[in-house]
């Protein structure tokens, strides 16, 4: 494997506190050598990069991505929906587990990491926490470990019964992993397709309350509460709501390892964005009022946040091209995560951008424990992400590598164009 | 030591709201919030028009056009009076309904709208089960679309039927409609507000002209949301002060079909809602009594008073022709990218 050294870049490592203009050697699929600019011995055959006027930061990495294989290839591949993740400057993604079939097995686990899938980027597969997610019986999590799932959950759905998620919460936890959750109390939510509220009164259509979500967190941080196991890790995804914010952030005040994440989406757009029945703008759990998404901007920029993730749900056009309430829930994200949290978070709400990077990268990996990623130290693997960090661009939904195109997204403005993307030492993806 | 001041609160510019590209085609009637003043001036004063025009030469008027009827729900009085409508003014209509149509072999509403359309449909008539449907049709389309109710959302020509109806009863002497017209005029909506797109449609455009709208009901039927529809709308939970308050009370049925599994206690709510002659001739004797129909005679009102003098309920019927003859005419006359 050619060695590539990246010169003249700025490099931005949050989690080591690294933040200055080095050179990086890549090696063998790993970080072989930081050095001042201009300081690196090169071998014979490096490749160079030239970063002058660029950021070096570890590649990103997000913990919440639909891949649709097996099952709905149609959707999306492993191969397209990494080739967008490339794109969008991500080296690792987590791939939930409701396929068709369900990932509830180590044999579709280890599938979706064969070299035939052609990924460009590292999967990291999520296990389904029961069997066909259907919230009754658990998976064996030692298999689905073994087999190289990092986290267990039943996304797309909630775990609801109370005895099933203590079983899970304390099963993942003798074995390190963490349970996601979905949080989401489908009682509260039947026939529902927007954020309940004076909108979806006006549009006539069913509502999903805020208490929808909230409530089950809460439920939730009882549970790990009275487990009174510091191994247990509870994670929610896509939190969208102010009420659910302040539950985590009590949680972890009293010393619970309850984490979350919020999506783009959520920190950007709210229920006015759905308009006259924009199905780009409808998914689960969904845009919320201008109250609950500036909570979403606060904890992000206080810190309760521990990571952006996108969601990335990318469905075929025709799936998306018809009545609001049939459409599918969900919209792509791996290509607009960076330009929009880099234009937003730290160009208009000034988030420095090591921060912004951090929970890019480092803060995500460091929730699924995943090692040597989202970092740059010696030793870690070769995963950077190379970007202008100056450059504002246009995104064009009709450009995507995904297969999708159903986003929200399509002619905004983006800060931070990507040059490169290397995985484990490889160019992943190259930009002009 | 002092304790650290509490950070200031930031002030957010979050991303803009962008602006609304419908109605794509200015001939649509989608929303009956897209209707200004000027337009609902307009519609009315053309439905007055076409209705008293010699039916001989009316016909001319959109002479062999083509308007399609494009039905996902049953319908008497909507169906008939804009294929009456359609037909008073010379215009050619055909008739998809969602059964006996290729709707049924799984044909989606883009597939069958550009169909119509392939066939020389010049505009399309749409009632739809799913809220949001005419918003589909005509991105999809380009073709004016007449929104014929949608789902729980909106039933735009029932509304300007019912002021048509109200402005007779009650402003007979107008010629002209402006924004002060109902000023001083109270209606009451009562009862399955929730489900209901003539309650959307009325909470919408009745305010538009002054009037004040209070709309009554259960919380179950009625959530307290609705008070922010719009401007000029008030929630009144007792049905006897609505009542004292009204010159007009439109009540509507309770749609057992949305109710989504909502268990109700007909009874109590017969109790609380039911429009009775008794409560009619105490609290709002000289009140018009409307409804959009289908009526469940017993439930939201008795017999007595759906037949008895103050009922407008076939009137409403009746312009219901007129005003969809001049929605049907604007939709075949305007020009895309002029205004209406």
């Amino acid at each position: 494997m050619t060695a590539i050294a990246i010169r003249g870049g700025h490099l931005i490592d949050p989690g080591a506190g690294v933040d200055g203009l080095k050179d990086l050697l890549l090696k063998d699929g790993r970080v072989a050598e930081i050095a001042g600019p201009g300081k690196l011995k090169l071998a014979n055959g490096a490749r160079v990069l030239d970063a002058a006027g660029l950021v070096v930061a570890p590649g990103l990495v997000d913990i919440h991505v639909h891949l649709r294989e097996p099952g709905q290839g149609y959707k999306e591949t492993i191969a397209t929906g990494t080739a967008a993740a490339a794109a969008g400057g991500f080296t690792s993604v987590a791939a939930m587990p409701n396929t068709i079939p369900v990932n509830d097995s180590a044999e579709i686990t280890r599938w979706m990491q064969a070299p035939e899938r052609g990924a460009a980027i590292r999967v990291f597969p999520i296990g389904a926490a029961t069997r066909g997610s259907k919230g009754e019986a658990l998976n064996d999590f030692a298999a689905l470990k073994s087999a190289g799932a990092v986290a267990v959950t039943d996304d797309g759905h909630p775990i609801l019964k109370d005895n099933i998620m203590r079983e899970t919460l304390s099963a993942a936890a003798r074995l390190g992993l963490t349970v996601i959750q979905h949080a989401e109390d489908t009682r509260l939510t039947v026939g529902a397709s927007m954020n309940a509220g004076p909108m979806a009164f006006r549009l006539g259509l069913r509502g999903m309350p805020t208490d929808a979500e909230s409530g089950l967190v809460e439920r939730d941080i009882r549970l790990v509460t009275e487990l009174r196991d510091a191994r247990v890790h509870l994670h929610v995804a896509h939190t969208s709501t102010a009420a659910a914010l302040a539950a985590v952030r009590q949680a972890r005040r009293s010393g619970l390892r309850v984490t979350c994440e919020v999506a783009p989406h959520h920190f950007l757009l709210t229920e006015e964005h759905v308009g006259m029945y924009n199905t780009n703008a409808k998914m689960n759990p969904p845009l919320r009022s201008a109250a609950d998404r500036n909570a979403m901007i606060e904890s992000i920029l206080d810190g309760v946040v521990d990571a952006i993730a996108t969601d990335h749900a990318p469905h075929a056009i025709h799936e998306k091209e018809v009545e609001f309430e049939f459409a599918p829930n969900g919209i792509t994200g791996l290509e607009t995560a960076l330009g929009l949290s880099l234009r937003w978070l730290h160009k208009e709400w000034k988030m420095p951008l090591g921060r912004v990077l951090s929970l890019l990268s480092a803060q995500p990996a460091a929730l699924l424990n995943l090692k040597g990623r989202g970092t740059l130290t010696v030793g870690s693997y070769g995963d950077v992400v190379i970007f202008d960090p100056k450059a504002e661009w246009i995104f064009r939904a009709r450009d995507t590598k995904s297969k999708a195109r159903n986003t929200p997204f399509d002619g905004w403005t983006m800060l931070g164009k990507v040059r490169w993307t290397i995985s484990e030492g490889r160019i992943a993806y190259s930009g002009e | 030591m002092n304790p650290p001041a509490a950070p200031a609160r930031r002030q957010l510019h979050p991303p803009p709201v962008p602006a609304s590209p419908f109605p794509y085609h200015p001939g649509s009637l989608l929303s009956a919030e897209d209707l200004s003043v000027a337009a609902i001036r307009h519609i009315l004063a053309r439905a007055t028009f076409l209705e008293n025009q010699d039916p001989l030469v009316r016909d001319r008027t959109l002479a062999k056009r083509r308007v399609a009827l494009l039905f996902y729900e049953s319908s008497t009085r909507t169906r008939t009076s804009f294929e009456l409508a359609a037909k008073g003014l010379g215009a050619d209509t055909t008739l998809v309904s969602s059964l006996s149509s290729s709707i049924e072999k799984g044909e989606t509403l883009k597939d069958t709208g550009l169909t119509l359309r392939a066939l020389g449909a010049e505009a399309i008539i749409l009632r739809h089960n799913s809220s949001g449907a005419p918003w589909l049709l005509e991105a999809e389309t380009r073709l004016p679309v007449l929104n014929a109710g949608d789902g729980m959302h909106e039933h735009p020509t029932q509304a300007l039927l019912d002021l048509r109806t109200i402005l007779a009863h009650l402003r007979p002497a107008v010629g002209g409609v402006d924004a002060e017209t109902l000023a001083g005029v109270t209606v009451t909506i009562a009862g399955d507000i929730l489900h209901s797109r003539v309650a959307r449609s009325n909470m919408r455009l009745l305010p538009r002209l002054g009037a004040r709208v209070l709309v009554c009901g259960p919380k179950e039927l009625l959530p307290e949301v609705a008070a922010l529809a719009g401007p000029g709308i008030a929630i009144e939970r007792d049905f006897d002060a609505a009542l004292r308050q009204s010159q007009a009370v439109m009540m509507l049925r309770i749609q057992a079909e949305r109710l989504a599994g909502l268990q109700l206690n007909l009874e109590e709510y017969k109790k609380g809602y039911q429009l009775t002659g008794q409560r009619l001739a105490e609290h709002a004797p000289t009140a018009i009594v409307m409804h959009p129909g289908p009526i469940i005679r017993g439930l939201e009102l008795t017999a007595g008073v759906a037949d008895g003098p103050q009922s407008v309920i076939l009137e409403q019927v009746k312009n219901g022709v007129a005003i969809r003859m001049a929605v049907v005419e604007r939709a075949l006359t305007a020009i895309p990218g002029g205004h209406a």
